[in-house]
């Protein structure tokens, strides 16, 4: 079932890198707005008030630029699939031997490499820059990161086998993921909403993932936050498991 | 295009068919086929057989249920209604087992646009157990200094012939090419077809599809004509000249005098017209153009300039839809 996996997701990272502007997006532009977010939080100046030693902002920066890697992963991942659908090159790949599940799993190997990569490029620049801001447990956190992305890119699956053309794949992808961002507990806490919109943000990935990152970030255990692993797990096995039924060719 | 590895690939004993056996059994039995999309009916009782080691071609115009006919046979479309065999398996029920078997080029199919041409070489030929030399396939098609080209960057013809490589690369037993030469140069095209020709000559055999008339007449032992969903004629491409349009003309032009009367006697004459010294002669029958040119010779007649004017697969198409292809 795996046939061509490793050979298939090698080319798709070299076809991905050989677009410099994707590249830029992916691994440069997180890493700006969490330095600038992170500089422009740490000083006095933008709440007025003193802040305390170490992290200060109305939200956790590398939270918030963590997640928009995630979020910028599953966009392209949907992007890129009804591309390849418009574009024939599925209906290609249709007559070989390559299953649906081993082209996407290809391409949710690819999207969780460039995540790693960008999370350690956010380090490295973190550490250099923000001096004390990222003394967490980095480890811990980067594996929640990419958890989470593994989380929501199943989502993207779904909508990138659903999505009719290439261009109405990113409005529809950003409609559907923005809002999940928006009542995930990033920007205020979840016991700000209704006790109706508060059940319904916790069936949804965003929620969790920002939940677990939010709990590795403060130190946190990883059994103890085991609420939200499972969500992610939950979200991904029913989302994986319902593209397989809606994939299509073409 | 020598396979390079020849006992890996006939391992499978459902490969390896003995000749005497397979000249006489089709590779491909379609029986009754019926696909619609919503209302529009795009094959309607479709029924042929394709023999092992032809080039055997759907014609028809644009829309006329050629590619859906073919993605049917291909395992890639389910068929509402009708009976399929290829290599004696359901395409559907055993479309796994079928794609090892065959090798398909699609109409409008593209590849990444950055992916370079030995990489996709490369991924396709991981993807199959038995496969042949991809240096070799490369230099036959002409691609081994577009190697390291991004896919984009490739003409036309240059994407078909990768296209080709791809859909050879595992020496499938039947291989399915769709339009596969609509928007090339007549130049791309020539080569094309030698490539076309020359993997008959290995011994496979070729479904093909195309709305051009003078590539089917080249190209296939075979064609089935099919026009809004239906097949309406299947032959050889001179035997349904001969069978549609016996009439042959023959065109000269001659300063001597009493033409007329020397060829009216023709065998199988039909139709005689002249414009001032060009003399136009229709008939029938395979002894007309001989007739012709015994009268002219045993009357003398001076002839400056002569040709004769074959019918041929386009003008077959004429007679039995009442339009031409391209319309």
């Amino acid at each position: 079932m795996l046939k061509g996996f490793w050979k298939l997701t090698w080319v798709e990272v070299k076809i991905f890198v050989r677009e410099p502007m994707g590249v830029i997006g992916t691994l440069a532009i997180p890493v700006v707005l969490f330095i600038v977010l992170g500089k422009l939080f740490q000083s006095d100046a933008v709440l007025g008030v003193q802040m305390p030693a170490g992290f200060t902002a109305p939200f956790n920066v590398a939270v918030f630029a963590s997640v928009f890697i995630a979020v910028g992963a599953v966009l392209s991942l949907v992007a890129i699939m009804s591309i390849y659908r418009e574009g024939g090159i599925l209906k290609r790949l249709r007559a070989t031997p390559l299953s649906p599940l081993t082209i996407l799993g290809s391409h949710v190997a690819v999207k969780l490499l460039f995540t790693a990569l960008g999370l350690a490029a956010l380090v490295l620049a973190g550490k250099r820059l923000l001096p004390g801001l990222l003394d967490v447990p980095l480890l811990s956190f980067s594996v929640a990161v990419l958890f989470s992305t593994l989380s929501i890119l199943s989502v993207g699956f779904v909508i990138a086998s659903l999505v009719p053309t290439a261009r109405f794949a990113q409005p529809v992808g950003s409609a559907i993921i923005y809002p999940m961002v928006a009542i995930s507990g990033l920007f205020f806490p979840l016991a700000a909403l209704s006790d109706g919109m508060q059940l319904f943000a916790n069936l949804l990935p965003v929620t969790h993932a920002v939940g677990l990152m939010d709990g590795v970030w403060a130190g946190g255990d990883w059994l103890a936050l085991w609420p939200h692993v499972l969500g992610l797990l939950v979200v991904f096995a029913v989302f994986s498991a319902l593209s397989a039924k809606v994939f299509r060719w073409e | 295009m020598e396979p390079v590895h020849p006992p890996a690939i006939h391992r499978n004993s459902m490969v390896s068919v003995d000749p005497k056996q397979s000249a006489a059994s089709p590779v491909i039995e379609v029986v009754g086929l019926q696909k619609s999309y919503g209302s529009l009916t795009a094959v309607d009782g479709v029924s042929f057989e394709v023999q092992r080691g032809e080039i055997f071609g759907l014609i028809g115009p644009n829309g006329a249920g050629k590619t859906t006919t073919m993605e049917c046979v291909e395992g890639h479309r389910r068929p509402d209604s009708g009976k399929i065999r290829v290599l004696g398996l359901d395409p559907v029920r055993q479309g796994r087992e079928l794609q090892k078997r065959i090798g398909v080029q699609h109409q409008d199919a593209q590849l990444q646009k950055r992916i370079k041409v030995w990489e996709a070489v490369d991924l396709w030929a991981s993807l199959y157990e038995a496969v042949m030399d991809t240096d070799l396939l490369l230099e036959q098609l002409g691609l081994t200094e577009k190697r390291n080209a991004w896919f984009m960057t490739l003409s036309g013809g240059q994407k078909q012939r990768l296209f080709i490589a791809l859909a050879l690369i595992h020496d499938p037993e039947i291989v399915f090419l769709d339009e596969l030469t609509t928007g090339l140069d007549p130049q791309a095209r020539r080569a094309i077809w030698s490539l076309v020709t020359g993997i008959r000559d290995r011994g496979k055999t070729v479904f093909l599809t195309t709305h051009l008339m003078e590539e089917a007449e080249r190209l296939c032992d075979r064609v089935a004509i099919i026009e809004h969903g239906k097949l309406i004629e299947m032959d050889a491409p001179a035997a349904l000249v001969t069978k549609h349009c016996p009439q042959r003309g023959v065109v000269f032009s001659s300063d001597t005098a009493g033409v007329r009367e020397a060829v009216e006697g023709i065998e199988g004459l039909t139709e005689l017209s002249a414009e001032g010294e060009v003399y136009t002669l229709l008939g029938t029958g395979d002894n007309f153009v001989s007739g012709v040119l015994d009268a002219i010779s045993q009357n003398q007649i001076r002839v400056r300039d002569f040709r004769t004017e074959m019918p041929t697969l386009e003008d077959v198409f004429l007679k039995l839809t009442g339009h031409a292809i391209r319309d």
